[in-house]
């Protein structure tokens, strides 16, 4: 049977030459190219401005008292300094200043991540150098379950918690005198404690984790440079 | 000995050629992506737990279920039958990327929302599907109503999901209060889990609908 020669009852169908089938698909390409070039360049200048406007919308929810706010990034001599139109730095700290008080310093505003209890948790808090504790915090981006780990930025009881949370560096300016931990609803005593959300402890101790790192790191380099932010103004 | 004939009946119903019409309205009902061909079920399960998100991903699969079908009834006769679905795919991906911008530009909380969902509209079956079995194969005109019917009849099954979930699941219709502050809302509707139950309702009653149109239908014939 296998030896047997297989006879089509019709001719195969005739090929199109290579030449056309790559010409018509350079022609599908070029026309596709030319429509996404030209919904970009309409498309962009509208998502920048709404990508700043996200931005700057956050930034002044964190830190209440702010009326506009300047971007600072640290320098390799470990200082600050202002960042330049156009520039992306992968550190960027948002000094926010009152325009109603002589242009004072208010507060910085920090970007920090770290995982939760569905990937990752991207969050903005302000800091207050003068108080020395963080007066504000804004989830940016997160995939918590929703009615149970979601609650870290919608919960007004929980957001409460980062009004006036206690960071103060000790006497060296290096390390953090009260560890920021979390404590369970209605335990909290002290002002550098963060009440837990009941039923989502996982996220609450993702947030407490990603504002202990942070702060731990960043908030020497801050306080070395306040001159420089104030005069940033 | 005699045979009695059978009356011979066909494989096929006969149809009648569908007027334009009927091409519009059978994505609407008769033939609705969702409830009856059940494809495009990823967006349908994953972004209907909001009003509007179903809103959008709707009116984003109808502009770009459009748009690639008069692309592709357009060139039907040009792009050589080897190459058509990399053709396809191609045009469809353009229109996907430019629906992306504009979301974007229009509104950044309801993109991000949406995540992903929007590029994968890239792979939604039910676009290629009604390239290579309706556009490829029929006048622009017709394309263009075969397209917009198909495309109402995802975005109204995508409402039907959306709005039971945000209901029942967040208390709320498009961000809007429903039941007042004391309704504890069915947090499993807009979890993964409540977009099974409630598209498996959904199919239950089309399903049951269908049954009993097809039983009046032989009861009058």
């Amino acid at each position: 049977m296998a030896n047997e020669p297989t006879s089509f009852p019709f001719p195969p169908p005739e090929e199109p030459s290579s030449v056309k089938m790559i010409a018509v698909m350079g022609s599908v390409g070029l026309i596709a190219s030319i429509l996404l070039v030209a919904t970009f360049q309409l498309t962009s200048p509208q998502i920048a401005r709404n990508k700043q406007a996200q931005l700057e919308a956050a930034v002044l929810e964190v830190l209440p008292g702010a009326t506009y706010f300047k971007p600072f990034s640290p320098t390799d001599a470990g200082g600050l300094a202002a960042v330049a139109e156009g520039d992306t730095p992968d550190l960027t700290f948002y000094v926010g200043y009152d325009s109603l008080n002589a242009n004072a310093l208010v507060g910085v505003a920090i970007e920090a991540q770290g995982q939760g209890y569905a990937d990752v948790i991207r969050i903005l808090y302000g800091y207050d150098p003068a108080c020395e504790c963080v007066v504000g915090m804004k989830v940016l981006e997160s995939k918590e379950t929703p009615g149970l780990g979601d609650k870290i930025g919608l919960d007004p009881a929980f957001l409460s918690n980062f009004e006036a949370l206690d960071v103060t560096l000790g006497p060296d300016g290096e390390t953090l005198v009260n560890e920021v931990i979390l404590v369970k609803q209605g335990a909290k005593t002290e002002t550098w404690q963060i009440e837990a959300i009941t039923g989502a402890t996982i996220s609450s101790q993702a947030i407490t984790d990603i504002i202990w790192t942070s702060t731990q790191a960043l908030l020497p380099l801050i306080q070395n440079n306040l001159s420089t932010l104030q005069e940033g103004s | 000995m005699t045979t009695q004939e059978e009356p011979l009946t066909p494989l096929l119903p006969r149809t009648e050629p569908p007027s334009d019409m009927d091409t519009f309205i059978k994505g609407l009902w008769r033939d609705n992506p969702v409830f009856v061909q059940v494809l495009g079920m990823c967006p349908v399960l994953a972004v209907t737990n909001t009003v509007i998100n179903s809103v959008v991903m709707g009116l984003a699969t109808t502009f770009v279920l459009l748009m690639s079908s008069i692309f592709v009834s357009t060139f039907r006769k040009v792009i050589p039958k080897q190459v058509r679905i990399a053709s396809f795919i191609l045009i469809i991906a353009t229109f996907v990327t430019m629906a992306d911008y504009v979301i974007q530009a229009v509104s950044l909380e309801v993109h991000q929302s949406l995540g992903a969902f929007i590029s994968l509209i890239v792979v939604n079956c039910l676009i290629l599907g009604r390239a290579e079995a309706f556009s490829s194969k029929n006048t622009i005109g017709k394309s263009m109503l075969d397209a917009v019917g198909m495309g109402v009849g995802f975005t109204f099954s995508l409402l039907c999901l959306g709005v039971v979930r945000e209901v029942l699941g967040n208390g709320t219709f498009a961000g809007v209060s429903v039941f007042g502050p004391q309704f504890e809302p069915w947090v499993v509707m807009i979890l993964p889990g409540g977009a099974f139950f409630v598209l498996g309702a959904w199919l239950l009653l089309f399903n049951w609908m269908r049954e009993r149109k097809k039983q009046q239908e032989e009861v009058f014939a």
